[in-house]
């Protein structure tokens, strides 16, 4: 099946790829190419575009058209080709720090904008690519090079965010959580509007090795252990949630005019009084 | 799914990088390493066709495929 | 439209509209302003895009963005949003992703004053950004020329598929003279990009030759390559090699010194008798010839020298009229950036004097006047 998925989807010849073994990046990549499938998607109207990091990666691997490009800059470039070309999904990859750290204000306005984009963020939880320095979201007290007596400022919550800064469709899953990813990542490429999953990845490498995980599985194995379903934490507490991952759709269909329908509107208007 | 009495794993050792995670999420325990630390299915008759190694493998290197597909 | 009295940011609009611009992401910095708030008025009724994005990073990648979707993209800004973009410009070049930005200088460094003219981003625009690059700039010294000027820095940045940036400074932004938009003659025809072969599986964008630059289709129109700003193969995938590398390094430069003579432009008034040459551009020119011509008024044998393509630098005309005087004066608004040229391309051959302008004002045809004479009576 999935020989099917990558025959289909991916440039073969540049494989394998070059993430570690047991990197949570690979599982996403292919439930990615499940969603793919379920939504039937077209490679030469779909463009992929991504930033600079380990997850960032994936677009090279992708047989669409791809853009890589700067750290953290991705939703930019994506908002001024979305704006031009409404005959084209467009999907962006970005990692952690990509997305939150250096790309943070661009990440913020292009919720705020509810632009028809569909993000999606694996988050490892470092900077895997320059070797394990800590990132927005590298839990608190957690070791990295940058970090070497443990992370001392909190992370930050990715969803919350996005849904602070208006994205209409909020999403959250892991690396374990194999089917959960290709029903959000689907159901977020389906969402008109600025769409966000965040999947949490392992990096078994530079965040692992330095944080007590002996394997990748150990790491999937954790994801599971600390995850809760969106449905039971709305009956949790706030202090039986610390320290837990929430996982599936937070903020879905939610009703708001999206940019570039205003965008056209303006444009048919001049045009229909020009005439 | 229902139909998948006729599909066997089957590696792909040029993609497997010896991560072990397939190994350990095997509810049969019919994968293991072998001598180069690259995924082996020791019985593949015993598969239970769950899909847990296709879904969780990061490099597409585990696959169920026809039984007696080449691969 | 018959003339009328026209600013040259405005100027700068009307010009790209006739160029076929059809996106604009800016972020509000004066003296450029005026252009990012026509553009959000304007542009929607040609079928274009306005959008003010967060800050100056992501109006360049907005720009990029759109440019790679077809379209001819455009921003606007002044030295502390000029640093800001320096990152994307170095991408879109290295992408070769035709772009335009319009660089209005003020007074620096960092905020410096807001709406004071300067020259002193010249160098910026060449070494901004980081590692091996070309570049590309023009510089109007007239509204008439910043509508020319815009219309030429599509065109060479579609010729080129790179970045050129139109480089203004305050006085010329915010001047304002009679034209009349639909009557100006002798402009540029900037082409469609493509045609594009049908056999789209195959195509390699980056395949080209060695003098020449990619063209990229637009996204999302079945050629499915990746544009990357690392060193990249033929169809822009990551590569190390170091053939490879050398190639496309070499290639981006190639292909705008095949087309140097081409690019290059300049103003040359009163050189043939001249001992000695102002060099000068932008608003600077405007006092310059003014201190030209009454020199000459009074049988001094001055000329006049104002480069119009600033990057590259006109070298080898500089060169050869160096050898002809005794003196250039280069009259320019910094602590002397484009005199560092003039000296390269010079050498020996004559004394350069150099007048700075660096107090935020105008150099004044006064200032220039007596410059020359000084340097005569020496």
């Amino acid at each position: 099946m999935i020989g099917e998925l990558t025959n289909k989807y991916l440039r073969m010849d540049r494989l394998p790829h070059m993430w570690c073994p047991g990197c949570g990046h690979g599982i996403a990549l292919g439930a990615l190419l499940r969603a793919f499938d379920r939504v039937k998607i077209d490679k030469d109207k779909t463009v992929i575009l991504s930033g600079i990091g380990c997850a960032s990666r994936a677009v090279g691997y992708l047989d669409f058209s791809t853009v890589h490009t700067t750290h953290g800059r991705a939703l930019a470039f994506a908002t001024g080709l979305r704006l031009l070309r409404d005959d084209v999904k467009v999907i962006v990859i970005m990692g952690d720090g990509d997305a939150l750290a250096i790309g943070g204000n661009h990440f913020i306005h292009a919720c705020r904008r509810n632009i028809d984009i569909t993000a999606i963020v694996l988050n490892n939880q470092i900077y895997g690519m320059t070797g394990g320095q800590g990132s927005p979201t590298t839990p608190q007290s957690r070791l990295s090079t940058t970090t070497p007596y443990g992370n001392f400022a909190r992370a930050f919550d990715f969803c919350n965010l996005a849904i602070g800064a208006g994205a209409t469709y909020v999403a959250r899953a892991t690396a374990y959580h194999a089917s959960l990813m290709t029903e959000l990542y689907a159901n977020a490429i389906k969402h008109h509007g600025f769409s966000f999953v965040e999947t949490f990845t392992q990096c078994p490498v530079n965040y692992g090795r330095r944080n007590k995980f002996p394997d990748p599985a150990s790491m999937l194995k954790y994801m599971k252990d600390i995850s809760v379903p969106f449905k039971v934490a709305e009956k949790m507490g706030s202090d039986e949630l610390q320290g837990k991952i929430v996982i599936g759709e937070l903020i879905k269909e939610k009703e708001d005019v999206e940019l570039n329908e205003v965008v056209r509107e303006r444009i048919m208007k001049f045009r229909g009084g020009a005439q | 799914m229902s139909q998948s009495s006729h599909l066997e794993p089957v590696v792909n050792k040029a993609f497997c990088k010896g991560c072990g995670i397939c190994i350990e999420f095997c509810p049969a325990n019919i994968l293991e390493f072998d001598e180069q630390r690259k995924c082996r299915v020791t019985e593949p008759e015993k598969c239970i066709k769950c899909f847990q190694c296709e879904m969780r493998c990061p490099d597409f290197a585990i696959e169920l495929v026809e039984k007696g597909e080449k691969k | 439209m018959s003339a009328k009295l026209v600013q040259g940011n405005e100027a700068v609009v009307y010009g790209s509209f006739k160029a076929g611009l059809k996106f604009f992401a800016g972020y509000p910095i004066t003296p450029s302003t005026e252009i990012a708030e026509m553009c959000a008025r304007d542009l929607p009724k040609v079928g274009g895009v306005f959008i003010q994005m967060e800050d100056e990073i992501s109006s360049i990648a907005a720009c990029i963005g759109a440019s790679l979707a077809g379209f001819r993209s455009m921003s606007a800004t002044s030295g502390p949003g000029f640093s800001l973009m320096q990152e994307n410009i170095g991408y879109a070049i290295m992408a070769e992703v035709p772009l335009v930005i319009v660089n209005v200088q003020r007074m620096g460094p960092s905020t410096g004053i807001a709406t004071a003219p300067s020259q002193s981003d010249y160098m910026q625009v060449r070494w901004g950004t980081h590692g091996d690059h070309p570049m590309v700039s023009f510089a109007p010294f007239s509204v008439e020329e910043c509508f020319t000027e815009a219309i030429r820095s599509i065109y060479w940045s579609e010729r080129i598929s790179s970045v050129v940036v139109l480089l203004l400074d305050e006085v010329v932004a915010h001047m304002r003279e009679g034209i009349d938009v639909d009557n100006i003659e002798n402009i540029l025809e900037v082409p469609d990009r493509g045609p594009f072969p049908d056999e789209k599986g195959s195509f390699r964008p980056y395949k080209v030759d060695r003098d020449k630059g990619a063209k990229l289709p637009p996204l999302g129109m079945g050629y499915r390559f990746n544009v990357t700003g690392l060193v990249h193969d033929e169809m822009g995938f990551p590569v190390e090699d170091p053939e490879k590398t050398g190639d496309l390094i070499r290639r981006l430069h190639n292909k705008i010194d095949a087309v140097e003579d081409e690019i290059t432009s300049y103003d040359e008034r009163y050189t043939d008798d001249a001992d000695v040459i102002v060099i000068s551009y932008g608003s600077v020119a405007r006092s310059a010839l003014r201190a030209v011509r009454e020199l000459r008024k009074n049988n001094v044998k001055v000329g006049f020298f104002r480069p119009i393509t600033v990057w590259p630098f006109p070298s080898k005309r500089v060169r050869e009229l160096s050898k002809k005087v005794k003196n250039i004066v280069v009259a320019e608004m910094s602590m002397g950036q484009m005199v560092l040229e003039v000296e390269r391309s010079v050498g020996d051959s004559c004394q350069i004097t150099l007048l700075q302008g660096i107090k935020g004002e105008l150099i004044t045809p006064d200032n220039i006047y007596n410059t020359v004479s000084e340097v005569i009576s020496k």
